[in-house]
């Protein structure tokens, strides 16, 4: 960075910031940020059909494969109580194609807004409200689809088709009580295959999904607390068996704000691992943003004063400019009245407050990056000479920041209006954004945070009564809390890293199962914890299956040892019978006499002396025989007798 | 009977309400037995049951409370809505085009309806500029709101109204007019006003929306965008339906009034021409004629406004085991023209033979159309076209029998002389009948085969 001018004052040090890494942070250096942390967890429900409409649900096809293309584009409405949306009016200045891939075998005219939308799937219902009663939530009487508008294209009617199940109920997160603020059921968008310019490409395999999201309050107040959170109601949403995993099965959007700072979503954090890092980021990102705020109000006072000043470039200007603005025919310069070495100011790692406008340049004004550069960055192709005579054009002085924008002639006023109007957010500090979380930590901005005036009944559909026999009838047959489940692995004792994966794989039932069927506790749960899972990776558990292996080696008097291979093996296999799964665990059947024949041949045969080493000997040999049909304690004492 | 302050609701919410003291856009805080509840009370859609309140929340999301559960309802404020399309004053200039929008109801520009739940029309060039602004860049537009009737209940005294209104559009030099109509009975409106306004000198453009315009991805705005440009640019002086060429947002067509029809219940490219190639597609960017043979717009200010209907006329779509008794009661109870949509090349069967006499006897003008919708009526071909026209059936060439339906009762309402009428019937007066049908006026491919896949998979649909 180049170094800041002297009149910066506090930001003139080598860490104005004060920015720790995630490592060195304690719970000190996010109360000391007031740091606070809120989610939206997403899960697509496992159904057979879509939520509004008779599509199959959870088929997918790559982004190349699609029968028929269609283009829309979308116009900001008016909410019900007379308002147009933030988000609404930024996506509408983007003037994007937006180009919709579809699929004969998973979309419908439904799926392209040709159709209204049918009754609601009954069956994601079903689920939601099971979801809604683990949350403790007050489950509403009627459920009221709402319109929630989505101007990006993710979702061809321009808004999603949403609907309240309950509201006001808690989850336990790091020992406390974290409120959830509501449970909707909603139509999952589409996948986003492309994103150039002015042309935006979706597929609709998606599209139309039953999903239900998960919003907590902001009362996470650290990074690791939002990924326990994040996880619990994972683990949650995976107890009633009836939701899809899987890569995109489960998005968190993030919210993160600190003391003086405002609400930033994170949007579509594929993993909760990612959660601690960007959250962590976010919040410095904010801090940042903070005291770029202050240090603006120390030099310039009253932001209504602010003026900025803009004019394009042409002739030898532009040509002077021409290798940095990669080729554009058009460019103009900006003057930043008091942003001098500000635009250098460190955000993020590997980023800084120029890259908030950058990214709003890609965004809002479809203009690929590289898009812009600025008099702050030392390491600018552009002569010191040329930074002087380009601020010249805008009568920039020593104080101010000159900003160099590039682009298709038709986009540039946006350009400049985008940039002017970031610059006259940074007097305000955080300005209200979505962003989107990168896998090393960082996000970049996605678009303006939407607010309730995004909101607009649903004129299609008629009020869905949730009776009071349903709800008792699902809280009947409700599936054990996360929480009880978590209490009882740790009175068995179970290994601390089989916790996880049970929850996340919702195998605790069929642990319990085996629990009660004889198994020892440690056994079942090292059994499922750490074999399967070793074998299978992240892949689906058959509960029936692994439960069938068991009690097929019981059936057989085989001894527990033989689980640990089998039960894998039975999950790779799913078609092989159980004499075919000893076959290739090449398990032979020998009876107690005989193995107790081959150790005393053993004996005779062993010419080794030292009696620890003959033990391990004789045990090498006999083991295979013995495994499955005696204990290998057993056999270690029989070579201890035949050897004494 | 509900009052304002509790818009919609009866039975035990209204009860509720009033007991707990509290109405619509009150700021409630509620405790229940599924919970406790804080939002804004909403008016009820009168086809809703009477056992819940609708509770907008702080998230901008509504629920609905079923008033059993309540315990304690109480008042914290108010909030009403005030739902308006921001209006602007029109900006006009002396070079463009001046267009008049005639509104008759529909969904071309729209709002939220508290009472139904659904959407009620609402415009005037201020509202409209403020949610099309684009519009101010093709002409200088002026609104009149003749009625305000949903698409189905638009009949024989709107069209004459319309047709009135048109003509003193005209007569006043205006350069275009665009009327905005509901979807449903777009065309019979449109066949209607193409038999009531002859020869006009400008284009008159019907125009709609299958997605209300309370909708981002509605087609409301472009199809307004598209009519007013074809309204005012446009060299084609007939009556247009303008709607959506492909579902797309790509361009638009402009349907003869005669030859159009809506195929679909709810695709954004509904409307066809049936048995032909559109006149024109239009954008924006302006209008691009598919073929000549059209009405050029003229300086002049002359247009026959023919406004004449007659109510006893029906459109009977013919059935196998249809009985004579249903034409006889529509003789008993006075119709004086029938159009029959037959099967095939425009047949009945057998049994209703002698009820096609009797009709004919007592002076009832009966024509035959096809319910194929594609295609001629050609009764020569069959002896049961022969028998049936001999019986004094008269076949109506290739008119849709919807436009047969509007032209019958146009003609009846200038004459009782059936030689007139048929005459008037069988003479084409804008484009109703054509002498020959092209190749490429019948084109349902379909879906499956692997050239019309490959098809799809490279035009935007």
């Amino acid at each position: 960075m180049k170094k800041a001018d002297a009149n910066s004052g506090n930001l003139d040090s080598h860490n104005p910031l004060g920015y720790v890494t995630r490592r060195d942070a304690t719970a000190d250096t996010y109360r000391g940020l007031g740091f606070r942390c809120g989610l939206e967890v997403h899960q697509q429900l496992r159904t057979k059909k879509k939520l509004f409409c008779r599509c199959p649900a959870g088929i997918y096809q790559d982004g190349a494969d699609y029968d028929a293309q269609l283009v829309r584009h979308m116009r900001p409405t008016l909410s019900e109580f007379g308002e147009y949306d933030g988000t609404a009016l930024m996506e509408y200045k983007t003037k994007k194609n937006i180009i919709y891939r579809i699929k004969g075998e998973t979309a419908c005219t439904y799926d392209i807004d040709d159709t209204p939308p049918f009754a609601v799937n009954r069956e994601a219902l079903g689920i939601a409200i099971e979801v809604a009663l683990l949350l403790e939530t007050s489950l509403v009487g009627e459920l009221h689809i709402t319109r929630k508008q989505y101007l990006d294209g993710s979702i061809p009617t321009g808004f999603q088709r949403t609907a309240i199940i309950g509201i006001d109920g808690r989850i336990p997160v790091a020992g406390k009580r974290v409120g959830v603020r509501q449970l909707s059921v909603e139509e999952d968008s589409c996948r986003e295959v492309s994103d150039v310019g002015h042309e935006r490409i979706y597929t609709t395999d998606r599209l139309g999904m039953p999903l239900i999201e998960t919003v907590t309050e902001p009362e996470l107040l650290t990074p690791d607390e939002a990924a326990e959170g994040a996880n619990y109601i994972r683990y949650l949403t995976r107890s009633t068996g009836h939701v899809n995993v899987g890569i995109g099965a489960a998005r968190e959007d993030v919210n993160v704000s600190i003391e003086g700072g405002t609400r930033v979503e994170i949007k579509g954090v594929q993993h909760i691992r990612w959660i601690p890092e960007l959250t962590h980021n976010e919040a410095f990102r904010q801090k940042a943003l903070l005291l770029v705020r202050d240090e603006l109000e120390r030099r310039e006072g009253d932001p209504k004063t602010w003026a900025p000043k803009h004019a394009p470039l042409s002739g030898a200007d532009l040509a002077a400019v021409a290798p940095t603005a990669a080729g554009e025919s058009s460019a103009a310069v900006i003057c930043l009245p008091g942003f001098s070495g500000l635009l250098a100011f460190p955000t993020n790692p590997g980023c800084s407050f120029a890259d908030e406008f950058s990214d709003r340049l890609k965004v809002i004004a479809c203009i690929e990056k590289p898009n812009m550069a600025h008099s702050d960055d030392g390491t600018s192709p552009l002569p010191r000479a040329t930074w002087q005579k380009l601020g010249k054009r805008v009568g920039a002085t020593e104080k101010d920041a000159v900003l160099l924008v590039w682009g298709p002639a038709a986009d540039l006023p946006t350009a400049i209006e985008t940039v002017i109007e970031r610059g006259r957010l940074a007097f305000a500090g955080v300005p209200n954004e979505t962003r989107k979380g990168l896998p090393n930590g960082t996000t970049i901005f996605e678009r303006v945070l939407p607010g309730p005036d995004r909101m607009y009944p649903d004129t299609d559909s008629s009020p869905i009564p949730i009776e009071e026999d349903a709800i008792e009838g699902t809280r009947a047959r409700l599936p054990q809390s996360v929480e009880a489940r978590q209490a009882l692995l740790r009175a068995w004792g179970a290994p601390e890293d089989t916790h996880a994966y049970l929850l996340r794989r919702n195998l605790c039932p069929l642990a319990e199962e085996l629990v009660a069927s004889g198994m020892e506790p440690i056994a079942a749960t090292t059994l499922l914890g750490h074999d399967v899972r070793h074998a299978m990776g992240d892949r689906e558990i058959d509960p029936a299956r692994v439960r069938w292996a068991v009690d097929a080696a019981r059936e057989r008097a085989l001894t527990s040892d033989v689980l640990p291979v089998l039960a894998p093996l039975a999950l790779r296999e799913p078609a092989s019978s159980f004499d075919e799964l000893l076959t290739r665990a090449e398990y032979r059947r020998a009876a107690e006499k005989d193995v107790k024949a081959e150790i005393r041949r053993e004996v005779k045969r062993s010419d080794v002396r030292r009696p620890e080493a003959r033990h391990r000997a004789i045990m090498g040999h006999v083991r295979a025989m013995a495994w499955g049909n005696v204990p290998l304690a057993q056999v270690a004492a029989w070579v201890e007798e035949a050897t004494r | 009977m509900s009052d304002e302050a509790h818009k919609g609701y009866k039975g035990e919410a209204l009860d509720a309400l009033v007991r707990f003291g509290v109405g619509v856009w009150s700021d409630v805080d509620i405790d229940s037995t599924r919970g406790h509840f804080r939002g804004i009370v909403l008016p009820r859609s009168e086809f809703d049951d009477s056992r819940h309140l609708v509770l907008k929340l702080p998230t901008g999301y509504n629920v609905g409370i079923d008033v059993r559960t309540l315990r304690s309802v109480k008042e914290l404020g108010r909030r009403e809505a005030h739902y308006k399309i921001p209006e602007k004053e029109f900006p006009t200039s002396p070079d463009k085009p001046n267009v008049k929008l005639l509104g008759t109801g529909g969904t071309i520009a729209s709002r939220l309806d508290y009472r139904t739940g659904a959407v009620i029309p609402a415009f005037s060039p201020g509202e409209l500029y403020g949610a099309v602004p684009e519009l101010a860049d093709i002409c200088n537009l002026s609104t009149e709101k003749l009625f305000a009737v949903f698409s189905e209940n638009m009949g024989p005294t709107q069209y004459i109204a319309l047709a009135k209104a048109i003509g003193r559009e005209i007569e006043n030099g205006i350069d275009g007019i665009v009327i905005g109509h509901g979807t449903d009975t777009m065309h019979h409106t449109a066949s209607a006003l193409a038999f009531m306004v002859q020869h006009p000198p400008v284009p008159i453009v019907m125009v709609g929306s299958q997605r209300s315009s309370d909708r981002p991805s509605s087609d409301a705005a472009r199809n307004l965008i598209h009519s007013t440009t074809a309204a005012a640019t446009s060299d084609i002086a007939e009556v247009m339906v303008c709607m959506f060429g492909p579902t797309s947002d790509e361009y638009g067509l402009l349907h003869r009034a005669t030859r159009v029809r809506k195929m679909h219940s709810s695709y954004r490219s509904t409307f066809r021409t049936i048995g032909d190639i559109p006149l024109a597609t239009v954008t924006r960017n302006g209008v691009t004629p598919l073929r000549q043979d059209y009405a050029r717009r003229r300086d002049d200010r002359h247009v026959d406004i023919l406004p004449y209907f007659e109510e006893r006329v029906t459109l009977t779509y013919y059935y196998p085991n249809m009985h004579p008794d249903i034409i006889d009661s529509l003789v008993e109870h006075g119709y004086k023209g029938i159009v029959i949509a037959g099967t095939g090349l425009g047949h009945i069967n057998k049994p209703v033979y002698p009820a096609i006499e009797r009709a004919t006897a007592a002076g009832v003008a009966i024509y035959m159309t096809v319910q194929t919708l594609w295609g001629y009526v050609h009764m020569f071909v069959y002896d049961t076209g022969r028998d049936l026209m001999a019986k004094g059936i008269i076949p109506a060439e290739n008119m849709l029998p919807e436009v047969a339906y509007i032209k019958l009762a146009w003609a009846l309402g200038q004459t009782n002389d059936l030689d007139r009428v048929r005459d008037i019937m069988l003479t084409s007066i804008a484009g109703e009948i054509t002498e020959r049908e092209p190749h490429d006026g019948y084109l349902i491919f379909q879906g499956g085969m692997p050239e019309i896949q490959e098809f799809l998979r490279k035009v935007h649909k």
